[in-house]
């Protein structure tokens, strides 16, 4: 394989003094589905925003397809092909789920092919169609959710960046979106850069999985590997060792800090 | 009959205050700060025109003066938003508040500079002249302001609900940072709105001036607009143009029914009262965030 789709090297960001991420580098290669897994205050959604450049990052470099896109604004990125689907949600709620999806194709410039591209929307999320002259604000936690990952397919990204896809729903939508975010990579050829705090379903997914822990990558690998690490099992699985009660003490926790 | 023509220069006041309150709402929906000034661009707006077509000044044609005074407000609106506003972006709502109530003090001084502090009428065709309408008689004034805001209306509903950028416009006020994801440029879109802002207040300036004469602080109007407009429900636009016709009706019923000094107040009266009774005024958009 040649050069990866999106490249992330040693990147730093911060939230005024904060440094909320702290060099991170990671590679995103064309097809894939990658997930980047980590508690909260990780500093998952600070990567995500740098990335698509709502924030601008200190250090380092982001590159797309070998062009350094990193401190652009967002409708810049957008129109070079990388997406975010936000953490939570983050729809018009006053506007229709078509006007919705329309937005979501406002950098686009062949306009003639958007009513088919929303059909296409409609394929995945068949419930979208059924409302689609409703206000976005009254649609389900669920339905919203589809309605911000169809948003973002209507800007034909090359890559996908969605933010917590899983937040605030049931297990079983979760798993409905995650088939459905497996689906658009197979077929509409999206790569996607998924960012969870679900690392069973994420790892599921994934074909490459990252660790990040207070603003640092400290693990990577194939997401089969990762499913099988002792680490991951024990923090993200919710699998205890078979221990003594004291190693389950809090001072005894295990950080890669 | 005497009724219903009290009636119809009320509406016709009205309409002023509510295109006044549009720009107001506008404004507050696209960017959340109240641009106080919007009352002295209406003043500018009137102002320019009549500088461009009285005969003491420049006396080009009516229709040319306003089309001309439009477009510059138009670019003085994208202007004072990319040079004043734009920089305190992130700033605290008072701060550019009270940025923009300084702007309407400058644009005050300005206009009395120019045109001097004398009240002045704008030389216009419709002053003077009547239609009648069956055994009514009414101003062709307040017709075409009646007319005029109409036609507005009904073509700000299309650009927004069917125009690229006007879907835009509304998207960026629903959710900034959504709009900022989806691409949409949303400094941008913060421009043109005030762009529309002082267009629409260089139409409500050249309605109101055709009514009667103008000076630098006619903007003072504004307040009343904007009192109107938190009437109606401050950040619906149907709500601004209604509050403002409630307004523009309730002031000569009451001076008439009540007492003449009465309509002064009763704008403000009314404010009080639907403050109290409907806090989020008479056409409020509610929304609840799901999680």
């Amino acid at each position: 394989m040649g050069e990866p789709l999106l490249k992330i090297d040693n990147l730093e960001s911060y939230y005024g003094p904060i440094m909320a991420i702290r060099g991170v580098s990671l590679e995103v290669n064309e097809g894939q589905i990658v997930t980047v897994l980590g508690a909260n205050g990780a500093g998952k959604t600070t990567l995500m925003k740098t990335i698509c450049g709502v924030m601008d990052p200190e250090k380092g470099t982001v590159k797309l397809n070998g062009q350094e896109i990193q401190g652009q604004d967002p409708d810049f990125s957008v129109r070079h092909g990388i997406v975010q689907v936000p953490e939570g949600r983050e729809i018009f709620p006053l506007m229709s789920v078509e006007d919705n999806l329309r937005m979501g194709a406002f950098t686009r410039k062949d306009r003639s092919n958007i009513a088919a591209d929303i059909e296409m929307v409609y394929g995945y999320f068949p419930i979208l169609k059924e409302r689609a002259q409703q206000d976005a604000g009254t649609l389900s936690g669920g339905q919203q959710q589809m309605l911000a990952i169809g948003r973002g397919l209507m800007a034909k990204p090359k890559i996908m960046l969605l933010d917590e896809p899983s937040l605030g729903l049931s297990p079983l939508l979760t798993k409905e979106i995650f088939a459905i975010v497996k689906r658009l990579n197979k077929e509409q050829k999206v790569t996607m850069l998924v960012v969870e705090q679900n690392a069973k379903i994420a790892l599921d997914t994934a074909h490459y999985g990252y660790v990040m822990e207070l603003g640092r990558i400290v693990m990577g690998g194939p997401a089969e590997k990762l499913r099988e690490s002792k680490d991951i099992q024990e923090f993200y699985l919710g699998q205890r060792s078979e221990g003594e009660r004291a190693q389950r003490r809090w001072k005894n926790r295990k950080t890669w800090r | 009959m005497d009724l219903l023509q009290l009636l119809i220069s009320g509406l016709a006041n009205g309409c002023v205050y509510g295109l006044i309150g549009l720009g107001f709402v506008l404004i507050y929906k696209a960017t959340e700060s109240v641009n106080f000034a919007q009352g002295d661009m209406m003043m500018l707006g009137a102002f320019i025109t009549l500088g461009l077509t009285n005969q003491s000044y420049v006396g080009l044609p009516f229709w040319l003066a306003v089309i001309l005074a439009i477009v510059i407000m138009g670019i003085l609106g994208y202007l004072l938003e990319v040079v004043f506003i734009r920089p305190m972006f992130g700033q605290s709502q008072i701060a550019v508040v009270i940025l923009t109530i300084a702007i309407g003090f400058v644009a005050r001084f300005v206009a009395g500079l120019i045109w001097g502090h004398e009240p002045q009428s704008l030389e216009n065709p419709f002053v003077g002249k009547d239609v009648g309408f069956g055994g009514l008689v009414l101003g062709l004034d307040e017709v075409v302001i009646i007319g005029t805001t109409l036609a507005l209306t009904g073509g700000l509903y299309l650009f927004f609900a069917y125009t690229r950028i006007g879907l835009a416009m509304q998207a960026a006020s629903q959710n900034q940072l959504a709009a900022y994801y989806m691409g949409i440029p949303v400094k941008r879109i913060h421009s043109l709105v005030w762009a529309l802002a002082g267009a629409l207040a260089a139409i409500a300036g050249v309605l109101f001036a055709s009514k009667g004469a103008i000076d630098p602080s006619t903007g003072l109007l504004g307040i009343k607009a904007f009192a109107a407009a938190i009437i109606g429900g401050f950040g619906s636009l149907p709500g601004a143009l209604l509050g403002g016709l409630v307004v523009g009706l309730i002031e000569p019923l009451s001076s008439r029914y009540v007492a003449a000094g009465v309509s002064q107040i009763m704008p403000y009266l009314m404010l009080l009262l639907v403050l109290i009774l409907r806090p989020h005024g008479l056409l409020s958009q509610v929304k609840a965030k799901k999680v």
